[in-house]
């Protein structure tokens, strides 16, 4: 667990002020989540000190003062490694090189090895090439060894995956998260992606206009109806779930939610193994009797725990599902004809189409 | 016959030599930080000094050569510091002609090398800080390997336009064998002197010289094109 304090201001390129006062304790990945314009990448550049916030702001690492108005301490002696959206590679270098620069700079012995870093991040086999002929997938993934090559106390990554193809995305997904499973590093990550941050996120921090809105645990936050992540047109809840069993007569993996069964597209994970699955709120819909003929296979008993309008025509569902949460968007008709109220026990059809994940979650 | 130099133009060919490779050397230490720090700045400051600069490409050689040997006779303020420090006069001295190549050549090396600077991406030296690497050693890393083509642009450029230099060293030098007659200088003497075959000799050796270094200028200029793509 690693202290973060920041009360910052500064004045960030989009008109935008960013204005913290806030104690974050980082565990894992927290992800930074918020419109464009919302002061994500300035605060990284402000923890970074790549930019200067004003002189009464301070920033604080596990005690340590980055910033106060007395002490600015320079980049290259704070203890942080920085992925950027465009890997910034040293092009007279070659993979190897790059890997190896922050090597005599600023390693402690002991720390992981380039050996380690080139393993979990698939570089093995490019490490002699040059940097020019990488694919934007690869310059991330050996951006990332070299941050990790630093020995930072804290890793800061500006969207690194903005810029890649589908493929390339889920390989870097699978790295990072075998790095955060790995490595006792608390890593801050920014992005305006929601699937990205829900496959990845232990934490979330949400920034509007340069203002903190929320920050807590992700799968509490997601399906709460008061934050705005839940209004989005892509809300989803996530839920933790095990694997229970394979079914490779229809490819189907069983998973158990909380005591109730959960069938996804076959997973490649051992049984017992902790999954988090992504349901998006378009995707579910709700009956009051349990659905006999129907085409869906994932029929889960909820009760309804929160109902809040979202315009003139939907609403937005909270139902719990023993410990955890769901989220449903239903038209406000079919909420009047059904006569829901909170507190009913009711029938969640999910289509199982929408629970297919790839990113892993050891927790 | 025609090819042999006499001990006097020998004299020359080392003199000029030994100026053209002291003053890139100077041009290098001096130029270097000036250009990198005016490639970092905007304001009124570093355009009076990026004026100052280029004073030399537009002003003729005689208007700087003037200024410079008032400043050098042992009347003016410099002029007495250093015979007192030296105990020999600045004017007409060898080391008058460095101090007034480095001054005349000094564009030559400050705006290639800070055209290059700006070239580099600030965001690799961004990477590099956070990689902990000191502004220093951003430059020593990252820096002089992304822009070694232009240092070497520099210092040709440099030695080749001392090398060609007449105006300057004829108001601050005059025309002293040994101490200050270089090539350019002798060749005016022979012509003066109606000495052809000298003046041939030196002169075509000149155009071969500046030939041969423009030629390697652009070779490698071709070979090298492609490097500071990021």
């Amino acid at each position: 667990m690693s202290n973060l304090g920041l009360t910052l201001f500064c004045e960030g390129d989009s008109g935008f002020a960013l204005q913290l006062d806030c104690e974050l304790s980082l565990t894992g990945i927290t992800a930074i989540y918020g419109p464009s314009g919302s002061g994500k990448s300035t605060l990284l550049d402000c923890i970074a000190g790549l930019r200067q916030p004003s002189s009464d702001s301070v920033i604080s690492m596990d005690g340590q003062i980055w910033q106060s108005s007395s002490v600015t301490v320079p980049t290259w002696e704070r203890r942080i490694g920085y992925v950027f959206q465009d890997a910034r590679l040293f092009p007279h270098l070659n993979v190897l090189q790059n890997l190896k620069y922050p090597l005599a700079r600023r390693a402690r012995p002991g720390e992981i090895s380039l050996e380690q870093v080139a393993a979990w991040l698939e570089l093995g086999e490019l490490l002699s090439r040059a940097t020019e002929t990488l694919s934007a997938g690869q310059k991330q993934r050996v951006a990332i060894g070299r941050a990790l090559l630093s020995s930072p106390q804290l890793l800061l990554l500006d969207e690194p995956l903005a810029n890649l193809d589908h493929a390339a995305r889920q390989q870097c997904l699978r790295c990072l998260q075998r790095l955060s499973d790995e490595l006792h590093l608390p890593m801050l990550y920014v992005s305006h992606d929601i699937e990205e941050v829900s496959q990845l996120a232990d934490q979330l921090v949400l920034l509007d206009a340069g203002k903190l809105v929320e920050h807590g645990s992700l799968l509490s936050l997601c399906t709460r109806l008061d934050t705005r992540l839940s209004h989005e047109e892509q809300a989803a809840a996530i839920v933790t779930a095990a694997v229970k069993g394979h079914d490779a007569h229809y490819g189907l993996t069983e998973l158990t939610v909380d005591g109730h069964a959960l069938f996804v597209n076959h997973l490649p994970h051992a049984p017992g193994q902790t999954r988090r699955v992504r349901i998006p709120a378009r995707d579910v819909s709700v009956c009051r009797k349990r659905p006999q003929d129907s085409s869906i296979l994932n029929i889960l008993p909820v009760t309804v725990s929160e109902i809040e309008n979202t315009d003139a025509a939907r609403l937005l569902l909270r139902l719990s599902l023993g410990s955890q949460f769901l989220l449903a968007r239903i038209t406000r008709k079919s909420a009047v004809e059904l006569k829901l109220q909170v507190g009913d026990l009711i029938y969640a059809q999910i289509k199982s189409a929408a629970l297919l994940m790839e990113s892993t979650d050891q927790t | 016959m025609f090819l042999t130099l006499t001990p006097a133009e020998l004299e020359a060919i080392y003199l000029t030599a030994a100026l053209a490779s002291i003053t890139t050397v100077l041009l290098l230490i001096i130029g270097t930080p000036l250009a990198w720090w005016l490639s970092r700045r905007r304001g009124n400051v570093p355009a009076a000094l990026e004026a100052i600069v280029a004073m030399p490409l537009i002003l003729p050689p005689t208007v700087l050569g003037f200024y410079l040997l008032l400043l050098f006779t042992p009347d003016s303020a410099l002029g007495r510091l250093w015979q007192q420090l030296t105990g020999s006069q600045l004017a007409f001295s060898f080391s008058a002609l460095v101090i007034g190549s480095v001054i005349y050549s000094l564009p030559f090396v400050v705006q290639p090398l800070q055209t290059a600077f700006q070239r580099v991406p600030q965001g690799l030296l961004q990477a590099a800080a956070t990689l902990g690497a000191s502004p220093l050693d951003q430059f020593r890393s990252i820096v002089m390997p992304l822009t070694r083509r232009s240092f070497v642009i520099a210092a040709s450029l440099s030695f080749a336009h001392t090398v060609g230099e007449f105006g300057v060293v004829l108001m601050i030098g005059g025309n002293i064998p040994g101490e200050t007659q270089v090539l350019s200088i002798a060749l005016y003497d022979s012509v003066e002197s109606l000495r052809f075959d000298e003046a041939h000799r030196l002169a075509g050796g000149l155009m071969v010289f500046s030939m041969v270094l423009l030629f390697l200028i652009y070779r490698s200029d071709q070979q090298s094109t492609g490097r500071m793509r990021a």
